[in-house]
């Protein structure tokens, strides 16, 4: 897994609550057997028409709008647990994506994955969309280690949570298997007593 | 303190905990699919891990399985290849698996608890956020990533941060016509979309108790369109019957013993929960949804709200539905009974009720999919599968199907589906579909009168 500090980029905003991971990537492009290509097809039937045209009022394709940064709003990442949507968001070169809350699955997915989840308060997300929206050259800088997301310039800034594990997971860029299967003789003394 | 149902199965699981981090909880059983599982394969190879437990793990093939001419190679490619890599990811590494054709084949979670896999007090994960459905036999079961999928088959273990307990509690005499689908379609409708995030959800109350397995099931199921990882219902007499004598349950002295431990498992009376909802079984009616999520669920009979909210706007603009406004007498042209949600005998004894001596609309396409080859085989031993045939219903082969339209069953752009399914999401029946949730009852009313009627008056 890729390691994760810090981070300075401008940000993308996708000003839509509940945004579900059959809209990050749809059903039918789960066929692939690998994690590659998804980054192509995420959000896509916001992105593209029916026709296969570009749909130009999606904030994906305004070229106003560039980062490694999704801004999107309350519950982010709900419904189905596949990791191809956090495969498909860091395929397509995001590194973080801040909302006021996220899906249990999809946050887990997403750390597995060394995307940073920032859940932010609803002030702070609604100051950081207007921010974006009206300036879109607006700088974001996320710093894990101190657990602080600010707005560059502005005296605009919040500290975010997160699991302290999985904090040094992603600094590390250590994932969970390395850490299970290091504590085998745990797990098979636990067999070896289970009572039910 | 006593402890909660949830806190007793959690707490029997801990292999040990890391300091201020996560726990160590071991998986009883864990469930893979053609769809979450290859990725998580390809990684413990790369990586030089064997399968740690594969005796623990049963497969399926479901969510992209055809329903017609399962007994001739699957024509889409990419669909094949998938199903083609399950099957040798299975024989190469000693995993039961339940392919296309296979007598015991079908949607995971209706697999598994008809086949006494899913047993209470266990811990089962599998691939994909309804797994919350065998919570029904009160075991802890929920979804999981394909990295986690990969933690499990290294390890048979997670590293999970325990959740907050959270109880629903329905009390009182349900209406006539009104199922379990209803009650949690009225559930999620007056808790929202988020309201279980971060939480394990316990079902309690009469309404429950008095529930068959397959309601539970259904309740379970939907779990996760609240945001709850989980939900659970105590074991009781209804469960030990259910499992009982199932292929897989325990046997003899076996049986005896766990029994034993599963009436333990119910929630001590002091025991207390971070958050409680309750609610009256009388104010339930048979429920619809209206728009994009399965939050946005009304009284069949009621009207859709009006609010200001822009994404609620762009909810209704995508359903093309008005605010304020009523959903008896819109027109339907598709009609799905199937999904893990309800797709079990029960569910379509229910649509064969309503649906005796009756025709579909000409207007609709009514499928039925069953969950699994065992509940078709029942369809047609009860000889539900006539009634449908005489009423121009359509049953095909068993599989996740126009849930989420992986494989050919979808929906066309722009059209309406009432559907059994557990999410109305954008595009998910198809692009460009509209999706409204309801009970089986609904389903088959609405193929039956080729628009939505308020069922409360066409009942016996």
């Amino acid at each position: 897994m890729e390691k994760f500090t810090t981070l300075r980029s401008t940000a993308i905003p996708l000003n839509i609550e509940n945004v579900d991971t059959d809209q990050i990537i749809p059903a039918r492009f789960l066929k692939a057997t690998d994690k590659k290509g998804f980054g192509d097809n995420v959000f896509r039937d916001w992105r593209y028409n029916k026709d296969g045209s570009v749909n130009s009022s999606f904030v994906l394709n305004n070229s106003d709008y560039k980062g490694n940064i999704l801004v999107a709003g309350n519950n982010f990442g709900c419904g189905s647990s596949r990791e191809h949507a956090a495969w498909a968001i860091v395929g397509y070169g995001f590194k973080v994506v801040v909302s006021s809350f996220f899906a249990d699955i999809f946050k887990g997915n997403a750390l597995n994955n060394g995307l940073l989840p920032v859940q932010v308060s609803e002030t702070f997300l609604s100051d950081l969309l207007n921010e974006i929206e009206s300036n879109p050259e607006t700088v974001i800088q996320v710093n894990l280690e101190e657990q602080k997301i600010s707005i560059e310039g502005k005296n605009i800034s919040e500290k975010f949570e997160i699991d302290p594990y999985k904090k040094t997971c992603m600094i590390n860029g250590y994932d969970d298997i390395d850490y299970l299967v290091n504590n085998k003789e745990l797990i098979e003394a636990f067999e070896a007593q289970k009572i039910f | 303190m006593g402890k909660t149902l949830f806190d007793k199965v959690w707490d029997a699981h801990v292999v040990s905990s890391i300091e201020d981090g996560p726990q160590i909880l071991y998986i009883d059983k864990h469930l893979i699919h053609e769809v979450t599982s290859p990725q998580a394969f390809n990684e413990l190879k790369e990586r030089g891990i064997p399968i740690y437990r594969p005796n623990q793990i049963v497969a399926t093939a479901d969510h992209n399985t055809p329903t017609l001419n399962q007994d001739k190679p699957v024509k889409d490619e990419l669909s094949r290849k998938q199903l083609q890599q399950l099957s040798e990811n299975c024989k190469a590494n000693n995993i039961t698996l339940y392919e296309l054709g296979h007598k015991y084949n079908g949607i995971v979670h209706v697999m598994a608890p008809e086949l006494g896999i899913t047993q209470p007090g266990m811990t089962m994960v599998c691939g994909d956020s309804h797994t919350s459905t065998h919570g029904a036999f009160g075991a802890i079961a929920f979804g999981i990533g394909t990295s986690q999928v990969a933690q499990v088959f290294a390890s048979q273990c997670l590293l999970l941060t325990k959740p907050k307990s959270l109880r629903v509690s329905v009390n009182g005499k349900l209406k006539p016509g009104v199922l379990p689908k209803d009650v949690i379609l009225y559930i999620i409708s007056k808790l929202g979309t988020n309201a279980g995030t971060g939480y394990f959800c316990e079902y309690a109350g009469n309404v429950f108790e008095e529930m068959s397995m397959e309601g539970r099931m259904t309740v379970c199921n939907m779990s996760i369109e609240m945001g709850a990882r989980g939900g659970m219902i105590a074991p009781d007499e209804i469960t030990f019957k259910y499992v009982k004598g199932r292929e897989f349950a325990p046997k003899g002295d076996d049986l005896t013993k766990k029994l034993e431990y599963w009436k333990t498992l119910p929630t001590d009376k002091d025991a207390t929960f971070d958050k409680e909802y309750f609610f009256d079984a009388e104010d339930i009616e048979p429920m619809v949804t209206y728009g994009t999520n399965p939050g946005m669920g009304i009284k069949i009979n009621g009207n859709i709200p009006v609010e200001n909210n822009p994404s609620f706007k762009k909810s209704l603009k995508y359903m093309n539905f008005e605010a304020g406004e009523s959903l008896i007498d819109k027109p339907i042209n598709y009609v799905f009974i199937g999904s893990c949600t309800n797709s079990r005998i029960e569910d379509f004894r229910v649509a064969a009720n309503y649906v005796k001596g009756k025709r579909k609309a000409e207007n609709v396409t009514a499928w039925l999919v069953p969950g699994s080859k065992q509940v078709e085989a029942q369809i047609i031993k009860e000889g539900l599968k006539d009634i449908f045939d005489d009423a121009g219903f359509e049953l095909r082969q068993p599989g996740c199907s126009a849930c989420l339209a992986m494989n050919d069953d979808k929906i066309p752009q722009g059209e309406y589906c009432v559907s059994t399914s557990n999410r109305n999401f954008e595009g998910r029946q198809g692009q460009g579909s509209r999706t409204i949730l309801a009970s089986p009852l609904v389903a088959a009313a609405t193929a039956v009168e080729g628009r939505i009627i308020d069922i409360t008056k066409h009942l016996n």
